[in-house]
């Protein structure tokens, strides 16, 4: 593959969505981007017009410099030959082929760019853990195991672009927490750009690179994951359960005997439960809201390792019964915390009000 | 007890149905696939107008159809001539007008029973397809032809069960010419029309019987076993 040519993916698009309209311009490109949003923004229909399911009204969409759908000029590459793998929301795996037979469909359409080896087959299967199903038939894999062949069989195809549609969203958590690792490896050890198109912070937080914000069929924000996603939790539609900040930092170091690791966020330190994780390495980190308790006073005697002494930037009231508190730091760090009014009241939280935010360290999500 | 050893003229009558119902299958087979893909999938004005043309001869009387066949397709039928004189084929009075006849009136129901399960099959199933490169034809080789295959199969043996009893039109057509028209159908009629025919009668109504009865089992076992074959409930 031609990993040195402009892989930047630019598309605009203008069509009908229900109710609204789609109308949208983004530009991708290496690695992973996250269409993100919540369920109806328009995020699937845009993914299907780049794989050239779906003709929009107007729209112009470029992939390496070659025009694949410019309806001002009349062109409109078919699917098939645009080169773009796409993983669908369901597997769709072919019922009546093996899956061997499923993963090696691509490969007899792709011998222009370069037909996969058997030593690529392999390399694939074995990246994907499936290589014990490939006698079965479909109808006898559970379902991670059948996103897990339906990834498989779009990269055996060659890809030159990666679009993927939602492929956690049909399973359930623990399904799909067999396949995020999966997901990992397949963003750092191929050099395939992919589009993810998903309604889940903690899948976006924990993959992309990029992300760009899609809301009621309009671009609502784009930009580097961490930054973008900080945006998107404060963005209306998120469900309050998946409200939360998304944060980078580095880890300052390690106290193996303990199980526990220390990583500095724009000045503070928080401590996560895990090992393993080497000192100065990146890591991304998400705090859900809901997982934040604030406290007037520094608490003693209590098993939450993380206590930040905090500012309050803003109260939002969610419904009658819980309150949205924006925290911030001197240094730059900000956390969002979900109360109860009542609580609220109680503590007289106001903005400007100093306040500890104690975060429990086996609450934190951490990427990376 | 009647004598179940057939007359030289009876095997001459069963095994020139088996080659007309044979032949009327096959010949019809790739017109019904596209009339039934056009009907199934096509969008077009007089769709309508075409599913119920194709579906006529299940209604009319069969000697209207053969009426209608002999108009068409008689020395002296704008169609008969043109193929007479152009490629040699007669129809009239020949297997091959009794062939026609029964291809005909299977029609609808092979038709039918390829669009119900061209229309069953899974169309993200082709979107898939095409996003991993293969163009439309071999799209429809790869992924809908075999899912589809139990309904083709059905629809297939549903026509020749079809040819085998075909009767109203065939003999209003090509009449009932013994070894060269005289299907086992015809046959049976005729055998009845004699005195002393009874026993050939019966003899060949049991075959007829026979006949349907096995292709229609068959076809039930071979549609069900394509379905588990390629992976459906």
């Amino acid at each position: 593959m031609n990993q040195d040519k402009d892989r930047s993916l630019e598309v605009r698009l203008k069509t009908p969505l229900g109710a609204t309209r789609l109308d949208i311009g983004f530009t991708a490109g290496a690695g992973v981007t996250a269409l993100f949003g919540p369920s109806g923004a328009g995020k699937t229909s845009v993914l299907r017009a780049i794989a050239g399911l779906l003709r929009p009204e107007e729209g112009l969409i470029r992939f390496c410099g070659q025009t694949l759908l410019d309806t001002g000029a009349g062109i409109a590459v078919s699917p098939h030959r645009r080169g773009f793998g796409v993983v669908f929301q369901e597997a769709r795996l072919f019922p009546h082929l093996s899956v061997r037979r499923n993963l090696r469909y691509g490969a007899v359409f792709s011998q222009a760019r370069g037909r996969p080896d058997s030593a690529e087959f392999a390399r694939i299967v074995d990246l994907l853990g499936i290589a014990p199903l490939l006698e079965r038939a479909p109808r006898h894999l559970s379902g991670g195991e059948r996103q897990r062949v339906a990834i498989g069989r779009a990269l055996l195809a060659a890809p030159r672009l990666l679009l993927m549609d939602e492929p956690l969203a049909a399973l359930d958590e623990n399904r799909r927490s067999e396949i995020l690792p999966y997901l990992e490896r397949l963003r750092d050890e191929t050099r395939v750009p992919i589009l993810y198109v998903s309604h889940s912070v903690a899948e976006v937080a924990r993959l992309a690179d990029q992300v760009v914000l899609i809301d009621r069929g309009r671009v609502a924000g784009a930009g580097p994951a961490a930054e973008t996603l900080g945006r998107a939790s404060l963005m209306a539609g998120a469900s309050s359960r998946e409200r939360g900040v998304v944060l980078e930092g580095r880890v300052a170091g390690a106290q193996p005997e303990t199980g526990v690791t220390t990583v500095e966020i724009a000045g503070a330190r928080l401590r996560l439960a895990e090992e393993g994780l080497a000192p100065g390495a990146a890591v991304r980190l998400r705090i859900a809201a809901r997982d934040v308790m604030l406290s007037l006073r520094p608490v003693e005697g209590i098993s939450a390792l993380n206590s930040l002494p905090m500012r309050i930037a803003g109260l939002t009231p969610l419904d009658g019964r819980t309150m949205e508190v924006r925290l911030e730091q001197a240094g730059g760090l900000h956390l969002l915390a979900h109360v109860t009014t009542v609580s609220a009241q109680a503590l007289g939280l106001a903005v400007g009000l100093a306040v500890h935010a104690l975060v429990k360290s086996v609450a934190l999500d951490h990427f990376r | 007890m009647i004598d179940l050893s057939f007359s030289p003229a009876e095997w001459t009558a069963i095994r020139l149905s088996l080659k007309v119902a044979l032949v009327a299958m096959l010949a019809s087979l790739p017109v019904a696939l596209a009339v039934a893909l056009l009907l199934a999938r096509g969008r077009f004005a007089g769709k309508a107008l075409l599913n119920g043309l194709v579906h006529l001869p299940l209604i009319l009387p069969p000697v209207v159809t053969g009426y209608g066949l002999l108009l068409l397709f008689g020395r002296r039928g704008p169609v008969g001539a043109f193929l007479e004189q152009t490629v040699g084929l007669v129809f009239s009075f020949r297997w091959t007008g009794a062939a026609l006849a029964a291809a005909v009136m299977g029609f609808p129901l092979m038709v039918r029973s390829m669009r119900l399960s061209i229309e069953a099959v899974d169309r993200r199933l082709e979107e898939a397809a095409a996003t991993l490169g293969a163009p439309p034809l071999l799209v429809f080789l790869t992924v809908t032809l075999p899912l589809c295959l139990p309904g083709v199969i059905a629809g297939m043996i549903l026509s020749f069960a079809k040819a085998m009893g075909e009767f109203g039109a065939t003999i209003t057509f090509v009449s009932n010419i013994p070894g060269e028209t005289q299907t086992l159908a015809s046959a049976i009629y005729s055998f009845t029309q004699v005195p002393g025919g009874d026993a050939g009668a019966l003899r060949l109504t049991l075959v007829s019987v026979a006949l349907s009865l096995t292709a229609l089992m068959l076809s039930e076992a071979l549609a069900r076993l394509t379905a588990r074959r390629i992976g459906l409930p």
